[in-house]
């Protein structure tokens, strides 16, 4: 099949409605304001729902109730706005709504900037809105990811009845590159949800609910929603590891941040030294059992976590790494990005003050 | 004969209200209004938080329970994808006029073609009876203990009145629950609105005055009086917007 | 001939039908609780009924039966 170029944002939108998503809901904000706008067009020639909300408040919870009728709903924002949604994404978890969030995150705190960013990695995994839960995390390092983890991420949250969210840097919304796109699929091959409140005539009636107030009732249900991570752990954990079979030093980056990091192990290595890249794809799940692989080889020396934050995925690469190697920082934020060659400079400089310990 | 018995639109489920509070008169209501009209089969309801946050244990239908505030927002998602089914949302005061004013305002401004009952008891009952934004003035509440004071808490917002502003809305109507003739014409207007929507018209909105005897701190039908006598005159009774009347005048 | 009747189980004395009934055929038991600890309504004067169903439109908690 043939590629075409496509924009970051709207790779994302095609990923959606060729895995049947039919209802769109969401608000502008920058950098993600070509999601609605790509949406707003094309929904409609589908037969599908496209309402363009007065919040990002709004947005998440027509979502609720979209998603919570049967349909493949999805909303986008970005990181002020995904922040504005947290109420609502924990709703639709407790309630086991599945859904898609896309996240394109830029600078933060507050307002921050528009420039890309990954600040929104702990409210991303660690649930981020009140209570215990989480969602299915997929973060994309290109345009044809996008696609491809947008079109998948349906999948997955109506497989284990979780919301999913697409966690992309500010660079993905802004790219163009060559896409190859799935075929489009039939609503008819999407299995029907037996739980949706959908009004079905003359069927036992249905409930979705978030509200549990005997301590007797919540906390299985709780219990059954951690079971459900559990086995999302097991199954769905995804990474991608770049020439790290007898690398000394392994750079780990989740994004474009990963790109920039396997140029930066391509460059090390013209410079003779050994180094390679380690990047989930999903980062919640965390591919826990990829990097403990990566930090037993005897050939590693330590690791270089590259974030567009002051640090977040870095204590998972730890619990993960075990104190088994060193793992080693370097961060820039307020919507700057590290060159190659800033990457380069941080690995050697790692490698240095490891040797000489 | 039975004259009269309860309407297979609410379960078997014994209601949580406090004694004399007129909720669950709207429950019932709002249920024989769907089955008279025979979208008991077709019918999805959305419940709020607030006193009526069970209300999905009472509905005999598909039910979502909405976040505070959010339930037009969740009405707007289900409408749009099944436009043929019923849709209704049941929200308090403090639930639509106070922090879900904005989902209000704008599902209304978009037509949306669902029905909202909305109850107007001028108090926070569920969480212990402080100030709504529809208090009266004057009126006490745990956290305006002296009384409502315009200088310091504004004026209650009248809701009817604010939506007769937009242009979308197709049928607005204020009702009471203060006596029997007030619950009869309740129930019509409520029946009046869901037959608009089964019709496909547009925004259809009826708020119904009920009491809270436990945070007014009444008996029972002392405040029904006070209903009658006081929050009519802040929230006086009327149709607010009727656009079939205004087709049948271009029809004629 | 017209009757009501009451579920008591689910009565949670409010008083409303008694306000309401134009024949005060209902009035609140001044002893008898049910298992909530409500004073139930009850049917005191029974033969006045004409099955109008006011006490039945009144009541919050669906307690009343009408029949005619």
């Amino acid at each position: 099949m043939s590629k075409i170029l496509l924009h970051g944002t709207e790779a994302i939108c095609e990923g959606a409605l060729r895995n049947g998503c039919r209802a769109f809901f969401g608000y502008p904000i920058t950098p993600q304001n070509e999601v609605p706008e790509y949406m707003s067009v094309k929904m409609p020639q589908l037969g599908g729902v496209f309402v363009q909300a007065e919040s990002e408040v709004a947005a998440i919870n027509m979502v609720y109730g979209a998603a919570g009728a049967g349909v493949r709903a999805m909303t986008s924002s970005s990181s002020p706005g995904v922040s504005l949604k947290q109420e609502g994404i924990s709703y639709v978890a407790c309630a086991r709504i599945p859904c898609v969030i896309v996240n394109v995150m830029r600078a933060g705190p507050g307002l921050g900037g528009i420039q890309p960013a990954q600040g929104d990695y702990f409210q991303a995994t660690k649930g981020g809105g009140h209570g215990d839960y989480h969602l299915i995390v997929l973060a994309p390092s290109s345009v044809q990811e996008a696609c491809d983890f947008t079109y998948k991420a349906f999948d997955l949250s109506d497989k284990y009845r979780v919301p999913a969210m697409i966690l992309a840097d500010g660079m993905i919304g802004q790219l163009m590159e060559p896409v190859e796109l799935p075929p489009m699929r039939s609503l008819s091959d999407i299995p029907k949800k037996e739980w949706a409140t959908d009004g079905r005539f003359g069927e036992k009636r249905r409930i979705l609910n978030s509200l549990l107030i005997e301590p007797d009732v919540l906390e299985p249900h709780v219990n059954e929603l951690a079971a459900t991570y559990e086995e999302i752990k097991r199954n769905e954990a995804r990474c991608e590891r770049y020439k790290t079979e007898d690398a000394e030093i392994v750079l780990t980056a989740y994004g474009t941040v990963a790109r920039i990091c396997k140029s930066a192990a391509d460059k090390l290595r013209e410079q003779g030294v050994k180094a390679g890249c380690i990047r989930p794809v999903t980062v919640f799940p965390f591919p826990e059992e990829a990097y403990a692989a990566v930090a037993a080889q005897p050939s590693v020396k330590a690791f270089l976590d590259v974030e567009l934050s002051l640090g977040q995925m870095v204590e998972d690469v730890r619990l993960a790494v075990a104190g088994k190697k060193p793992v080693r920082f370097y961060g820039r934020t307020g919507g700057n990005v590290p060159s190659e060659e800033e990457i380069v400079q941080q690995a050697l400089r790692v490698l240095a003050e490891e040797k000489r310990i | 004969m039975k004259v009269f018995e309860k309407t297979k639109m609410l379960t078997d489920v014994h209601m949580h209200y406090c004694p004399g509070c007129t909720h669950g008169i709207v429950h019932r209501i709002v249920a024989e209004s769907i089955e008279e009209l025979g979208l008991e089969q077709k019918c999805i309801g959305i419940a709020p938080v607030g006193c009526a946050v069970f209300a999905y244990n009472y509905f005999n239908c598909d039910m979502q329970e909405a976040a505070h505030g959010r339930a037009p927002a969740v009405a707007t998602g289900i409408k749009r994808c099944l436009p043929d089914r019923t849709v209704f949302v049941y929200q308090g005061d403090g639930d639509l006029a106070s922090i879900g004013m904005a989902e209000t305002v704008h599902a209304a401004a978009r037509g949306e073609k669902f029905t909202v009952i909305f109850i107007n008891n001028s108090i926070y009952g569920m969480t212990g009876g402080q100030m709504a934004p529809t208090t009266l003035v004057g009126q006490k509440a745990t956290t305006c203990q002296s009384g409502r004071d315009p200088a310091v808490n504004g004026y209650p917002i009248r809701m009817c009145e604010l939506l007769a502003t937009l242009d979308a809305p197709y049928y607005i109507e204020r009702v009471s629950t203060q006596d029997v003739k007030h619950v009869l014409a309740a129930k019509k207007a409520i029946k009046k609105a869901l037959k608009f929507q089964s019709e496909g018209r547009g925004y259809t909105f009826i708020e119904v005055l009920v009491s809270c005897p436990t945070n007014w701190h009444m008996k029972p039908v002392d405040a029904l009086h006070f209903m009658a006598e006081e929050c009519t005159k802040t929230f006086p009774l009327g149709v607010y917007r009727d656009k079939s009347a205004e087709e049948g005048k271009e029809h004629a | 001939m017209a009757s009501i009747t009451i579920d008591e189980r689910i009565c949670k004395g409010c008083g409303l039908c008694a306000d309401a009934c134009p024949k005060k055929v209902i009035s609140l038991s001044e002893h008898r609780m049910n298992a909530n600890g409500y004073l139930v309504a009850e049917a005191v004067n029974p033969q006045n009924c004409i099955g109008c169903a006011f006490c039945a439109v009144m009541c919050p908690d669906l307690a009343i039966t009408v029949e005619k």
